[in-house]
């Protein structure tokens, strides 16, 4: 549990953006609602700025890090080097008084580092015999990934520390476990720490890869050269020790009658949230975000009101944030934000969209026509997947989401981007696609 | 001076500040069991009860009580009595600022209403403090005499602190007064009548946005009456009014109606009106005991309150509006001034005065001419009348106050009535059910001059039968101005 009285916890701020006005028989709200922690990193989190922390200070939290060992991984034999040289890396970002742990997966999980079912705590020995340890690390064997997150989840939870965080590092598909057993054991572990997966080479399955990612509430991203490995784990185990609050809740109260269409986290990703609500108490529901550094997130939130006369108002969410604790109650975290619905004969008023709302639409339908689009391709519609990606270049083009619009441009060429004209490229790396697929969710915000 | 006070029964409901009509038992509104307030001794108030002094004044004593301060916006709870903020009486009550013609109006109204339950109540006068609940010996008695046609309005309409500072003639409103502290009992929704209402003033079980200040507002002060209200088909009532009387150099009364209309496609319509009715309002009372000439005086009001309305634009918007529209907030503004031999209009924008005088053999007439895309087309004689407002841009308004306003034009006008007839001030969302003068004339009560209130709820009504799709404002002034309480039978 977070100790809020400490200084450097985020400070959270809501705020709606919505048109609030519907016509008559009117029935759907819409709401951008951007959830905003401050104060915490800002000042200067321990990796930043470590002269303000002193070991032990900063929120408490443990590590623990999933290297692929299995057989695939020398192959190229670099991947392997690469893989321990970035865990090194990773290992050197932890801050002091970190309690972490190193698994090699295969078929099976394996301690590697400190072994004998515990977590070390960081310091400058503990760093040392943990990068010694990794030269132990080889490959050979299977992949049943299952079993390096239970491992984790048992590292983890021995450790009495408010933020508890995990790093995957897989090259291959989960081909010694069947789906049914990941997804149980993913079911076990969500909500009890999160979890940043990374897919190395181009023989992993993305959608494996972003379902743990997702399950876990963490990020999902493609190193397609081992080389970059060591970079991409800094900057992870950077953020990871940027977070001051772990389960934090979006609460929603919805009044008597109304329904809630979908919940959906809309920015920096695309992450459908839906069906993970918990009940908590009458008409209210808790979406899990996981843990929180100084950081922005937009969420797009769809309610369906009773039909109301003309000149009514009501409240038609109430969103607020909470850590929910184990005994059914939870710590409200003070910011709140209401979506309202009046109803209005006023047509300018009630046919406006609400520029936040249409612009986190369209990139939630520019996530969906990418992976529509590449699928249709993979399954040989190629005139569908050329229509679904060419919404998608229209799309990424008019929102402004430069880096998509770029990763589309490896996978189809452009004829014109504003009437979604493109051509399929009769060659496509492979590296290309996936790394499309895997950021086909990256959202851009809202051009102020 | 005529007495007007009121009977000391509670005026207010501790529970949800309902106003109470006199010999009720429970409150109409969230059924508070009155009966559990302590009555109010029926005796003169000469007895030193619960260890307190007796009350320095007497039952005629005008009290001036001052008003809470403005309200910061449509959200923001009104501020509650300071006990400090009363000036200090002595027995006699002659001491107090009147003007002549205008007699004391104050019913004596308990100091601090404070509800059972409430601790810590101040009472400056006396230089007590309670650390116990307010007892009945807080309460001024009036005489036994029943209160003048004053009929309890429930006009929530705030007027500013300077308002009271500035003539002296300001009539005391007593349902300014506020109770000490506000009750903090749940109220119960009034849509579902299941949940309770939370802070933010929507309910807890069905999410119904509950009854604001706003939506209903009535004033009557002696001979001049004004009804807001929020119409069938507006989620609030951006609309605002404010009456007042003075009395001119000579003595002579003035009465003062201040009618304004929010724009609604402008941010914070609500406070715009509410902004250039009290600052036109205040305006008038300011010059016309100065001896301004009523149409000077009128015009300068306007200015003053196009002022008022630009200053908002610069003020932050509140935190629930992200309106994707941006425009400065506007409203518009339609006034009248009546003397004894006087009737002097002022507008700018659509919102309107007519005349109807009480012999109806004569024939109404409407005083004002629209700032509308109609009224324009009709006067460039480009378009007849029924063709100019059968038009989709007819009630596109050309005038208005605010920031965004491209040259105020503050039109006024002055007439000299040769006989007594009523001044109808009104909004749109009442001339749009009786545009032409004959039928606005049909419209008024016949007794209009005597109960102008009556005559205002009429009017307000006839707007909401038609259907009510705006707010509905209506003033009623009778002409001539005659003094005060004479009109008050």
């Amino acid at each position: 549990m977070a100790n809020f009285s400490k200084p450097n916890v985020p400070q959270f701020s809501v705020d709606v953006y919505q048109n609030e006005y519907l016509p008559e028989g009117g029935r759907e709200v819409n709401a951008i609602v951007t959830v905003s922690a401050t104060g915490g990193g800002t000042i200067g989190n321990a990796v930043a700025a470590p002269h303000l922390y002193s070991p032990g200070q900063g929120p408490s939290a443990a590590v623990a890090i999933m290297v692929d060992c299995s057989g695939s991984m020398d192959y190229p034999a670099t991947k392997m080097r690469n893989a321990r040289e970035a865990t090194a890396a990773a290992i050197d970002t932890l801050r002091d008084g970190v309690h972490f742990a190193v698994i090699g997966g295969t078929h099976v999980a394996k301690e590697v580092y400190p072994g004998t079912g515990r977590l070390a705590v960081a310091d400058a020995t503990t760093r040392d015999q943990a990068k010694q340890a990794l030269r132990k690390l080889s490959a050979g064997g299977g992949t049943a990934i299952g079993t390096w997150l239970r491992l984790a989840d048992r590292l983890l939870s021995s450790a009495d520390v408010s933020i508890r965080h995990g790093i995957l590092l897989t090259d291959g598909r989960n081909e010694h476990e069947s789906p049914e057993d990941l997804k149980a054991t993913l079911d076990t572990c969500a909500g009890r720490f999160t979890c940043d997966a990374r897919g190395v080479g181009t023989d992993w399955e993305v959608k494996e890869v972003t379902g743990i990612a997702t399950a876990l509430l963490g990020t999902a991203d493609i190193v397609a050269d081992p080389a970059a490995l060591a970079a991409d784990f800094t900057q992870m185990m950077e953020t990871a020790m940027g977070k001051e609050v772990a389960d934090v809740s979006l609460r929603l109260w919805t009044p008597v009658g109304t329904e809630i269409k979908f919940v959906k986290q809309v920015a920096p990703t695309v992450e459908e949230l839906t069906g993970r609500r918990v009940e908590a108490g009458p008409r209210a529901g808790d979406y899990p975000t996981g843990s929180w550094g100084d950081e922005s997130r937009d969420y797009h939130v769809c309610v369906r009101v009773p039909a109301a006369n003309v000149g009514q108002e009501m409240l038609a969410a109430r969103v607020s944030l909470v850590v929910p604790r184990g005994d059914g109650s939870a710590e409200n975290l003070g910011a709140q934000g209401l979506v309202r619905a009046v109803w209005t004969d006023d047509m300018a008023a009630s046919t406006s969209i609400n520029p936040q709302v249409a612009h986190y639409t369209g990139q939630a339908e520019l996530a969906q026509a990418i992976q529509q689009g590449l699928d249709l391709r993979k399954a040989g519609d190629f005139d569908g997947a050329t229509a679904r990606l060419g919404r998608a270049v229209q799309l990424a083009g008019a929102s402004g989401n430069a880096d998509t619009a770029k990763l589309l441009a490896k996978v189809v060429d452009v004829v014109d981007a504003a009437t979604g004209t493109v051509r399929l490229k009769a060659k496509v790396a492979e590296a290309d696609e996936m790394t499309l697929e895997t950021r086909s969710t990256k959202t851009v915000r809202v051009k102020k | 001076m005529s007495q007007m006070s009121q009977p000391t029964a509670l005026s207010r409901c501790p529970s949800c500040e309902e106003p109470l009509e006199s010999g009720d038992r429970f409150c109409g509104a969230c059924g508070y069991d009155l009966s559990a307030v302590p009555a109010p001794p029926s005796d003169t108030p000469t007895l030193t009860m619960n260890g307190t002094t007796p009350h320095p004044r007497s039952e005629a004593d005008p009290v001036n009580w001052p008003a809470p301060p403005a309200p910061g916006g449509p959200g923001a709870p009104g501020a509650t009595h300071l006990p400090t903020d009363l000036p200090g009486t002595d027995s006699g009550g002659s001491e107090l600022p009147t003007t002549p013609g205008a007699p004391a109006v104050a019913p004596a109204v308990p100091d601090t209403p404070a509800a059972p339950g409430t601790h810590a109540v101040q009472s400056a006068s006396k230089g007590v403090r309670f650390d116990r609940p307010a007892e009945p010996d807080d309460y001024h008695l009036a005489s036994p005499k029943p209160s003048t046609p004053t009929s309890l309005p429930t006009s929530l309409e705030r007027r500013d602190p300077h308002e009271q500072g500035g003539p002296p003639s300001q009539p005391v409103d007593p349902r300014t007064a506020t109770p000490a502290a506000p009750v903090t009992e749940a109220k119960v929704c009034v849509a579902c009548r299941a949940g309770n209402v939370d802070t933010d003033g929507y309910c807890e079980n069905c999410g119904h946005a509950q009854p604001r200040e706003r939506d209903h507002m009535e004033q009557e002060l002696g001979t001049v009456a004004a009804v807001s209200d929020r119409g069938l088909r507006h989620h609030r009532n951006e609309d605002a009014f404010a009456v007042s009387r003075t009395a001119l150099p000579d003595g002579s009364p003035a009465v003062v109606a201040i009618v304004c209309d929010g724009v609604s496609s402008a941010t914070r319509p609500d406070d715009a009106s509410l902004a250039a009715a009290r600052t036109a309002n205040e305006a008038l009372l300011e010059a016309l005991p100065r001896g301004t000439h009523p149409q000077q005086a009128m015009h300068e009001a306007v200015v003053a309150a196009s002022h008022a309305v630009n200053a908002l634009a610069t003020e932050p918007e509140t935190a629930q509006e992200h309106a994707p529209h941006q425009n400065a907030p506007a409203c518009t503004l339609v006034g009248a001034v009546v003397t004894s031999g006087l009737l002097v209009v002022g507008w700018v924008g659509d919102s309107r005065v007519y005349w109807v005088p009480v012999d109806r053999g004569a024939p109404p007439v409407r005083l004002t001419e629209d700032d509308s895309w109609a009224a324009q087309m009709v006067a460039a004689g480009l378009m007849s009348e029924a063709e100019a407002y059968a038009d989709e841009r007819a009630h596109a308004i050309t005038g208005w106050l605010g920031a965004d306003a491209y040259e105020l034009e503050p039109h006024t006008a002055a007439f000299k009535p040769d006989r007594p007839g009523v001044v109808v001030v009104c909004t749109d969302g009442l001339w749009n059910y009786a545009e032409a003068a004959e039928e606005m004339a049909e419209v008024v009560p016949s007794d209009a001059g005597q109960r102008p209130l009556h005559a205002a709820r009429v009017l307000v009504g006839h707007a909401l039968d038609g259907g009510g799709h705006d707010n509905v404002t209506v003033a009623v002034l009778p002409f001539p101005a005659t003094p005060q309480g004479a009109g008050s039978a």
